[in-house]
């Protein structure tokens, strides 16, 4: 009669199981590995397997250093690489916020038969393979690639225009990958907003323009938050895209971790720079953490 | 509104646009016969025939979808429970913690997530000697830790939005935990479960960054594969491959989407 006495057992502690499952889950495999990430980066870096010095020297005493951090700090390269991923995710979640605002207006205002259809579409890429959006783009932005051929074709330009490898290619990427993460939010809080209080500012002699600003776009401002922040958080990190879009002086912080861990084996640093960036990430994601709460509580 | 409307149109216009030329682009050059993989010689399917013969290409396949079933699989479980521990166990010790360790992997850049399960798996692989080598494993566990917060969060507003009173009556007349969990509960979130299955499933087979942190040596799931072949430049070969992966894709999408649209009335966001 084992059955029972498991089936007893689960009755009786199910809140606790419930809990403690996927809490033990995420111990082991999320804040732990935080843990080490820590430690590893007040670690020397040395030749060895694995290569790092322990935390503790053979007498037992803690070695610890602020080296990896000081040199991050102090070198100009890695001010330089954080400071142009900042900026580059800004001005992209701002291209994605001029794009989609109009759109998520559209898809909102549309007919109910075609909003759906219209929402599929843009839903639908973000099933489709993130890495072979990002690859139909090189075959677009080529030198003897689709675009270049049809200008070219056109009359436009007789030479190839230089596309890919440069700052504009990754800005493309980005926002091609991340725009509906910014359409999603905003439709969501536009569908709700009441289209009568246009109406009736338009009604009361405001001029479309002022409408806009003092009516559609404060009511809209949850969804603006939560757009941005979808886009701004991921963007910062990127690998991918600046890998194949961009040139190689393209240094991003993403791609500079990823180099840093695998081609110089620097395992101290490269962990030093994921705390440098998890530290600058935090005040965003505590404001999208807070904008999602918010949203939640609206919405039950 | 009207004035504006011109405006909007050609926005809408603009912005589908932009988000399928590239699409359809790929699919048109799969069919093109030139090994350039953007001069047009003509029409042919030889590409998907040479895919067809690639062994790399379909064991990286395959591994990759051995790998997304089962971290779909195990995430679902994972987090359809964390998702009912948030919103049904209302006190307990370290709730705050635990909402934030179930929400933080849906923003955590991917390679900080990649690096800090490697330096995981290495750690244990010192202490305890497991996992003996990367792979299968080591990718199907972080597939499974980030993309359990999706299926939570889709489990947790599913169970927000629906009534309390049928577990309630359920456990009013006499109904054990454990059969209410059964008979009541998980047929009323079912939907949620499946959009998550389905959200983790895809998640995993995307996967780039985080599975080239965590595979070892010899494992190469479908993205590592078509990352070391694209580094290198457009080759027709790989829009072949991007063409079926965009036309299963979004006939599965369509499908999903005609199937729910006739089904009882559920919230369309997932």
């Amino acid at each position: 009669m084992t059955e029972s006495a498991v089936k007893q057992f689960v009755n009786r502690n199910w809140q606790r199981l419930i809990v403690a499952v996927p809490y033990l889950w995420l111990l082991v495999f999320f804040l732990a590995p935080f843990a080490i990430i820590l430690k590893i980066s007040v670690a020397d870096p040395v030749i060895a397997q694995p290569p790092f010095t322990p935390a503790f020297d053979e007498t037992g005493r803690l070695q610890a250093t602020w080296d990896n951090f000081t040199f991050l700090l102090t070198d100009k390269l890695y001010a330089i690489t954080y400071l142009k991923s900042v900026t580059m995710a800004a001005s992209a979640t701002v291209l994605c916020l001029l794009i989609g605002f109009p759109m998520a207006y559209g898809i909102a205002r549309a007919s109910a038969g075609v909003r759906n259809l219209l929402l599929l579409l843009i839903i639908l890429p973000f099933w489709i393979s993130f890495l072979l959006r990002v690859y139909a783009w090189m075959g677009l932005m080529n030198n003897y690639g689709v675009i270049n051929n049809f200008l070219i074709w056109l009359g436009v330009i007789d030479q190839p225009m230089q596309l890919m490898y440069r700052d504009f290619a990754i800005y493309v990427g980005l926002v091609y990958s991340y725009l509906p993460f910014m359409i999603l939010p905003l439709y969501a809080t536009l569908e709700r907003m009441d289209l009568d209080l246009v109406d009736a500012a338009m009604d009361l002699g405001a001029s479309p323009s002022v409408a806009f600003f003092d009516v559609t776009w404060p009511l809209a401002r949850p969804g603006v938050v939560a757009g941005c922040l979808l886009v701004f958080i991921p963007a910062i990190g990127e690998y991918v895209i600046p890998y194949l879009l961009g040139g190689p002086e393209a240094l991003l912080i993403g791609r500079v971790l990823f180099d840093e861990f695998f081609v110089n084996r620097d395992w101290p640093l490269a962990s030093a720079v994921a705390i440098v960036l998890l530290l600058l990430l935090v005040v965003p994601i505590v404001l999208l953490q807070r904008s999602q709460a918010r949203d939640t509580e609206l919405a039950s | 509104m009207k004035r504006r409307s011109a405006f909007v149109l050609s926005a809408l216009a603009f912005g589908y646009a932009f988000l399928y030329v590239p699409l359809a682009s790929v699919i048109f050059y799969s069919f093109n016969d030139s090994r350039l993989a953007t001069v047009w010689g003509g029409f042919s399917t030889r590409w998907y025939g040479e895919l067809w013969g690639n062994d790399q290409v379909l064991d990286a396949a395959f591994l990759s979808l051995r790998i997304a079933v089962t971290s779909a699989t195990l995430a679902t479980v994972l987090g359809t429970l964390a998702g009912l521990a948030l919103v049904r166990v209302t006190r307990f010790r370290g709730r705050t913690l635990f909402s934030a360790m179930i929400t933080s992997p849906l923003v955590m850049p991917e390679v900080i997530t990649g690096l800090s399960l490697l330096l995981l798996f290495v750690s244990l692989q010192q202490l305890v000697g497991w996992p003996a080598q990367r792979g299968f494993s080591t990718i199907t566990i972080a597939h499974t830790t980030f993309s359990m917060a999706y299926v939570a969060v889709v489990v947790r507003s599913r169970l927000a939005a629906m009534d309390q009173s049928l577990e309630e009556a359920a456990m009013d007349l006499g109904g054990r935990p454990l059969r209410v969990l059964v008979d009541i509960t998980l047929p009323l979130i079912y939907p949620a479960m499946l959009a998550g299955w389905l959200l983790a499933f895809t998640l995993s087979l995307d996967d780039l960054v985080i599975a080239s942190f965590v595979s070892g040596p010899g494992s190469n799931t479908l993205p590592m594969y078509i990352f070391s072949k694209v580094k290198l430049g457009v080759t027709p070969d790989i829009n072949a491959l991007a063409s079926l992966v965009i036309l299963f894709v979004s006939a599965g999408v369509l499908l999903a989407w005609l199937v729910t649209r006739r089904g009882p009335g559920q919230p369309g966001r997932t």
